[in-house]
């Protein structure tokens, strides 16, 4: 599947019905380092100095200098559900751990995968495997979400 | 023998759990806030219009612009709020923080005009050895209603202390 960077794929309509389990959603990517960093500081006031300065990044232990925030991340993790269902999309849950530090010039990829499917109720629920995977491979925000589609009406057939 | 390990837990902390240790509402969130938090998370691309193009978010099922999910409506306050640093930061005087992970359950969406009431909690905490040495998890719970009483969300954070 193709690969996705902006807002573009919000907007169209998936359905329940488009879906299946080990579906892989089309990976949202982005290269990471300070012009997100800073802007994500101002919008979510959070002024750390680890994530602005490498000299405080260094004393707290990451060699490499200033390292990114994981709510950063957390909201990358949306854009992907976002890119993929569309503004029907009604996401109910999203969760993740912050495994491993975005260093400055990562390359991050958010994937997803469809682990489950179930209808509760009138909700057409879709379970979702998620994680931010950077240029080297690794794992740095395992994650999961449930997602609920629209179900698409299915047609009846007229009485003969 | 196992030698005995030094417990993180401070009786500041023991006296904090499971008690709403904040209360607070927010400002108005703003269309401006809103997608300056969309700008932001898209960078450098354009963010999608439901967050910052009235007339096309009209046409949606939300009927009008919301907030980004995860959106944070608690920003810029002009008294600096200890609590913001984290409910457990000054009951554990001399210990690192990192976070841990974010779960959030959602409700319904933040519109601009919203005015948001937080409470927050911890919720519980466990200790293990970890690279780092001892390590505390501490496990806090946040609550958002919005004006009418609706449940926005609910947050589940975990810090690590060490």
């Amino acid at each position: 599947m193709g690969e996705t960077t902006g807002g573009e794929g919000v907007g169209a309509r998936l359905c329940f019905e488009d879906v299946s389990v080990g579906d892989e959603l089309p990976a949202w990517s982005r290269e990471t380092g300070l012009v997100n960093w800073n802007r994500f500081a101002a919008v979510n006031d959070e002024f750390y100095d680890v994530h602005m300065d490498d000299s405080a990044a260094r004393a707290a232990e990451n060699p490499q200098g200033a390292f990114g925030m994981g709510m950063m991340r957390f909201s990358y993790l949306h854009n992907l559900l976002r890119s993929w269902a569309g503004e029907d999309a009604d996401i109910r849950e999203l969760g993740c751990r912050y495994r491993a530090v975005n260093q400055k010039g990562d390359v991050l990829r958010v994937t997803g995968r469809v682990t489950g499917m179930r209808i509760e109720g009138d909700d057409h629920l879709v379970d979702i495997a998620l994680d931010v995977i950077n240029q080297d491979g690794e794992s740095t925000t395992p994650g999961h979400a449930i997602v609920a589609l629209a179900s698409r009406p299915t047609r009846r057939r007229p009485v003969t | 023998m196992s030698a005995e390990i030094r417990s993180l837990v401070t009786p500041e902390l023991e006296a904090r759990r499971g008690r709403w240790l904040r209360e607070r509402l927010s400002e108005p969130v703003s269309a401006s806030a809103i997608r300056r938090w969309a700008i932001a998370c898209y960078w450098p691309d354009p963010p999608p219009r439901l967050y910052w193009d009235a007339e096309h978010a009209a046409g949606t099922r939300h009927g009008g612009i919301v907030a980004p999910l995860e959106f944070n409506a608690f920003t810029w306050p002009v008294e600096p709020d200890a609590a913001d640093s984290g409910l457990e930061t000054d009951a554990l005087p001399g210990l690192r923080s990192m976070a841990g992970g974010t779960r959030d359950l959602y409700g319904v969406p933040m519109r601009p005009g919203d005015v948001i009431r937080e409470r927050a909690r911890i919720a519980s905490w466990e200790q293990r050895e970890t690279r780092l040495g001892p390590t505390l998890f501490i496990y806090s719970e946040t609550e958002w209603t919005n004006q009418r009483g609706e449940l926005v969300r609910t947050r589940f954070i975990t810090s690590i202390r060490y």
